[in-house]
């Protein structure tokens, strides 16, 4: 028998708690204002080992060095003020009830693709939330499947807030735009914004440092399937739709 | 300071099958030893991997990432990947994840080395 163990500092807040609860299917509750609720009411969630694409661990840091914040308080107010630091491409509108386990974010988004960017409106389910990171997980038809985590700790003396997304494309459609239609320059720059806007609400102008490691390079062809579920085709069919139902009512 | 304490206790079974004890918390801090545990485990060529989860304390989101991950290299690897002596919160974190789907799980570790049998 050979025998592994660390000690580290007490840092994560135990409690079951801060899991949501368990669903097959997504329910979004409100609709918060101006949120457009499209392609996640009735969805079942999928991680990583569901999508078609290539998985990929990305992790995103900026150090607060100067802040004399704690990860406690920066992650308390990146979960109050998420929606605002999201860039205008990509709009998050959380339920009523906030940034808490098992409640839906709706996503109204844009990807690159065509001048302009085309529209895909989805959201992601909170999987785990406590004082110093929370975790959101994709429903079946978004861009990506997987998990992506929001979190800061101690580093040295300073706090480092950070980004980690473990996921694939979802869709071989998704995945080629991912590849070759500039989505994952876009998603990559979506976050380097969302931490420097984090940073300059702590009064850092701080500088972003990206690791990218691909952990699975094999396609999921068992996954092709999922193309019927793309949030994007949909939105795009549904955009007609929606006005004509808005002329009409008028 | 409390400190949190990860421990991983490694057996072999047989020729083909190693038994990972996990003692503690699974947080992303428990990434190197998980490793460390794994590549103790499997390097006498073992094909089945079974996580012991009985005395496992507390788990986050970062600890399923790792179990992810985990799971992705013994594929590559073409090993199996079991889980026994889960909780019935963590079965339903499992199932909530989608790891179920991979990853067999067993009530306890009699019932993993039956299934590796089989």
């Amino acid at each position: 028998m050979t025998a592994f163990s660390s000690e580290s500092p007490d840092q994560h807040p135990r409690d079951e708690a801060n899991w949501a609860p368990p669903v097959s299917r997504l329910k979004v509750g409100d609709v918060p204002m101006g949120a457009m609720n499209l392609n996640v009411d009735g969805r079942e969630v999928v991680g990583p080992l569901q999508g078609f694409g290539q998985l990929w661990q990305k992790t995103y840091r900026v150090s607060l060095s100067g802040a004399q914040s704690t990860p406690q308080e920066v992650v308390h107010y990146w979960k109050e003020h998420l929606p605002d630091l999201m860039p205008d491409n990509s709009r998050f509108y959380p339920s009523l009830s906030g940034v808490r386990p098992g409640e839906v974010v709706l996503i109204n988004a844009t990807l690159p693709g065509i001048p302009g960017g085309v529209p895909v409106s989805t959201g992601v389910m909170v999987l785990y939330a406590d004082d110093e990171m929370f975790t959101v997980m994709t429903p079946a038809g978004h861009p990506e499947s997987g998990f992506n985590t929001f979190s800061a700790y101690e580093d040295g003396g300073e706090t480092v807030a950070q980004i980690q997304s473990l996921a694939r494309a979802n869709d071989p459609i998704y995945e080629f735009g991912f590849r070759f239609m500039g989505g994952s320059s876009q998603q990559e720059r979506i976050w380097h914004s969302v931490l420097l806007a984090l940073a300059s609400n702590f009064g850092v102008n701080g500088q972003v440092q990206v690791q990218k490691t691909c952990v699975d390079a094999r396609l999921q062809w068992s996954h092709t399937g999922n193309i019927w579920q793309n949030a994007l085709v949909r939105t795009v069919i549904n955009t007609p739709v929606r006005v004509f139902n808005k002329v009409t009512k008028r | 300071m409390n400190q949190t304490t990860v421990s991983m206790n490694v057996r072999l079974v047989t020729a083909e099958t190693g038994i990972i004890d996990i003692q503690g918390e699974i947080t992303a801090a428990a990434e190197n030893i998980l490793m460390d545990a794994y590549s103790e485990a499997t390097k006498a060529g073992t094909q089945n991997i079974v996580l012991n989860f009985n005395d496992l304390e507390y788990m986050n989101s970062s600890g399923i990432g790792l179990l992810v991950t985990l799971l992705i290299r013994t594929q590559r690897q073409k090993q199996h990947l079991f889980a026994c002596g889960l909780s019935s919160h963590y079965q339903q974190i499992f199932e909530l994840t989608r790891l179920n789907e991979a990853i067999l799980i067993y009530p306890d570790e009699q019932a993993a080395l039956a299934a590796v049998k089989k």
